[in-house]
């Protein structure tokens, strides 16, 4: 049987599921239980599964990381939180140096799972808009993914969940409820680690994760060229094979980013085809990526610095002649 | 270093310190905040505020009261969500206001911040950031740099209930406390933060915390504005002439969702009914009218103005896309933060003394 999914709901759905099959998972964060999150991820769940294992915190951040690592180690299965995204940044310490080093210094897992709901496009302005995986991807044991599909993020909830390591899932608001898509009602299994290809093509690579995928698929739909479309789905560990093979077989890429330019997980793509795709390249690895400015509010100035379709087009078509 | 939770250990005398300018001033930037907020929610459902709209209903006696007894030299840092009188009291332009509100073109944010998040670095505010207390320990810093340089002046943050969870806020505490800095926290304790009540947020109330950090503290009634300004100008006699940090407790209830895109459906009811009766700006306006202060010409005065910037705002266009760029570094000389209007006349009656 099939059902139809928002990929809000594919989140909610493969947390469900996994808080069914393992009673050492429970899910922590601001206003998760009553209200059911402020995007309702969690609705219902407080009803469903108790307080306990629907736990409203404190407005801690470094709290909620740093007791989600102790419940982790002590053989728990905590899925926390932000309440946006941007307010990882108050947590940032507990994740980069305690939880991300753990496993490295002591041989202690650290199986947490960090929902961070991100991006811009709604006016949310400088602190809740942001697409903070940079800063994670920096810093060595974190995973880090990002579902653009129903299918994969509901997948990926149930990957991060089941993996022995803190894992950042980076859900993005503006796919929210405009993505949906039919999936089987059955078991949700895990997504694998690895990018996954939208489309083939031989005459350019997209690379995109989150929400710019559909961004990209807007605008090759409307770009007379046979143009391959890679989704990276998970950026730490990223699938080099995947994005190797794919301009070896086009030779030519574009790299997108909704997040700022400077150091933005793109970077790190073009990075790694310079260094060892660099012959099998027919034109320069170009990059989009919003400019190195806050998120504004106001919706004119906001759509200026996201990267939309137009410029996406633009992007390809220059290097469809290159 | 106790706790006193009496308005009159807040340094009321019989002889209030407030003439009837002051007192017809603070009805009127209330009323002005909650027309304003009125205005405000009414652009957002007819779609012309992009994101969401927060007002602070309820509690806009603490804002306009606090602001009221500083100095204009001393800076807020800062206003926040439900702090609008702050900027009001400290003269933010109407017009530039609602135009901010809708992302149109306007000097405040010029369409880079939405909400309450802007504040007029020319008049001694700096604009909160969402991140709940963070402004806080950046209070801490102005008093800081007065310490160091002497200065009589002090910083005066706010914060809520909810905020009083995070690190940050047991860091500002603590270094106010060490150094006895001249700071005010004025702690808006309306009993929720978004859908968490305070039962969820601490075991031991902030103004007991207070203590343990050698922070004086005392709680008053949020709705009673003189009460909020009695309360503060004694904190920042306090802090200037070296008495160190006090924490204000203001009681006070938020009236309405946590944003306008929230009904609130885990408030109680009888709760907010018996809020309703105590309105901070019902209660004083009855208070002066029975003072013969002239309340319905204030109101009058209030409505007229704000449906003016209303109409004057909507004139103004939309942003120029490449707005979004540029000034994200200084080019030029850094400039520090600048002075409000003084609107309390005991300031000018004792400069004259
Ligand atoms: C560090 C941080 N985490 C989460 C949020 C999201 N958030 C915005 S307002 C709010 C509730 C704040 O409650 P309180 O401090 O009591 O202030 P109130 O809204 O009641 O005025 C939350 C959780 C935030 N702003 N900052």
């Amino acid at each position: 049987m099939s059902t139809e999914r928002t990929y809000l709901h594919a989140i909610s759905a493969g947390l469900r599921q996994e808080m069914e099959r393992d009673d050492r998972v429970f899910l922590m964060g601001e206003d998760i239980g009553a209200l059911g999150g402020a995007f309702k991820v969690t609705d219902g769940f407080a009803e469903e599964f108790g307080s306990d294992r629907v736990r409203d915190t404190p407005i801690a951040e470094a709290g909620i990381v740093g007791a989600a690592v102790g419940a982790a180690i002590a053989g728990l299965r905590p899925v926390c939180e932000m309440q946006f995204g941007d307010f990882v940044a108050c947590g940032f310490d507990q994740l980069v140096n305690v939880a991300g080093k753990m496993h490295y210094r002591l041989g202690l897992a650290v199986p947490l799972t960090l929902r961070l709901p991100t991006g811009g496009g709604f006016s949310g302005g400088p602190f809740h808009s942001q697409n903070p995986e940079a800063w994670f991807m920096h810093a060595p044991g974190l995973r880090v993914v990002a579902p653009a599909t129903v299918r994969d993020a509901q997948g990926l909830i149930v990957s991060a969940i089941r993996d022995p390591n803190p894992v950042i899932f980076l859900e993005h608001k503006n796919l929210y409820r405009r993505v949906k898509d039919d999936v089987d009602d059955g078991e949700i299994f895990p997504t694998p680690l690895t990018a996954r290809t939208v489309r083939h093509g031989s005459d350019l690579t997209i690379i995109a994760y989150g929400a710019m995928v559909h961004t990209a698929e807007r605008a090759v739909a409307e770009l007379d060229a046979d143009i391959e479309i890679l989704d990276l789905r998970t950026l730490v560990p990223l699938d080099e094979g995947a994005i190797l093979a794919s301009v070896a077989r086009t030779g030519k890429v574009l790299v997108l980013d909704e997040a700022n330019y400077t150091c933005a997980a793109g970077a790190q793509v073009a990075s790694l085809i310079a260094d060892r795709g660099f012959e099998t390249l027919d034109g320069p690895v170009r990059r989009l990526a919003a400019p190195d400015v806050p998120i504004p509010f106001s919706p004119p100035l906001e759509q200026f610095v996201l990267p939309g379709d137009d410029a996406v087009k633009e992007a390809a078509r220059g290097l469809l002649e290159y | 270093m106790a706790a006193t939770r009496d308005a009159d250990a807040a340094g009321q005398s019989d002889r209030s310190p407030l003439t009837d300018t002051d007192r017809a001033g603070l009805l009127e930037y209330m009323m002005l905040m909650r027309a304003v907020e009125e205005e405000g929610l009414r652009l957002y459902k007819q779609g012309k505020v992009p994101g969401s709209f927060y007002d602070g209903r309820g509690q806009e006696a603490v804002c306009v009261g606090a602001t009221w007894a500083l100095h204009g030299s001393d800076p807020i840092s800062s206003p926040l969500i439900r702090d609008l009188g702050a900027h009001l009291v400290r003269g933010t332009d109407l017009v530039e206001l609602f135009r901010h509100y809708m992302g149109r073109s306007n000097t405040i944010s010029r369409g880079r911040e939405g909400n309450v998040h802007f504040g007029d670095r020319t008049k001694g505010i700096v604009g909160m950031i969402s991140m709940l207390p963070d402004m806080m320990v950046v209070a801490v810093g102005f008093a800081m740099a007065f310490r160091m340089r002497g200065e009589r002046r002090c910083a005066l943050t706010f914060f809520g209930d909810g905020a009083t969870s995070r690190g940050d806020w047991h860091e500002a505490m603590n270094w106010a406390g060490i150094d006895q800095l001249p700071v005010i926290f004025v702690f808006e304790n309306n009993q929720t933060a978004y859908s968490t009540p305070t039962s969820r947020q601490f075991a031991v109330d902030p103004v007991d915390r207070a203590a343990g950090y050698g922070v004086h503290a005392i709680t008053i009634d949020g709705n009673d504005v003189e009460a909020v300004f009695a309360a503060t100008s004694a904190a920042r006699t306090r802090a200037v002439e070296g008495g160190g940090p006090t924490l204000i407790e203001t009681q006070t209830m938020r009236m309405h969702g946590h944003g306008a895109h929230d009904d609130a459906g885990y408030m109680e009811k009888d709760v907010l009914e018996k809020w309703a009766a105590r309105d901070p700006i019902n209660s004083y306006a009855e208070r002066l009218r029975a003072d013969r202060v002239d309340v319905d010409a204030i109101q009058a005065r209030v409505t007229e103005t704000v449906s003016e910037a209303v109409d004057a705002a909507m004139t103004g266009p939309m942003p120029e896309p490449s707005e979004a760029l540029g000034d994200v570094f200084c080019q030029g000389e850094a400039e520090p933060i600048g002075e409000g209007p003084t609107r309390w006349s005991g300031f000018a009656q004792e400069v004259t003394k």
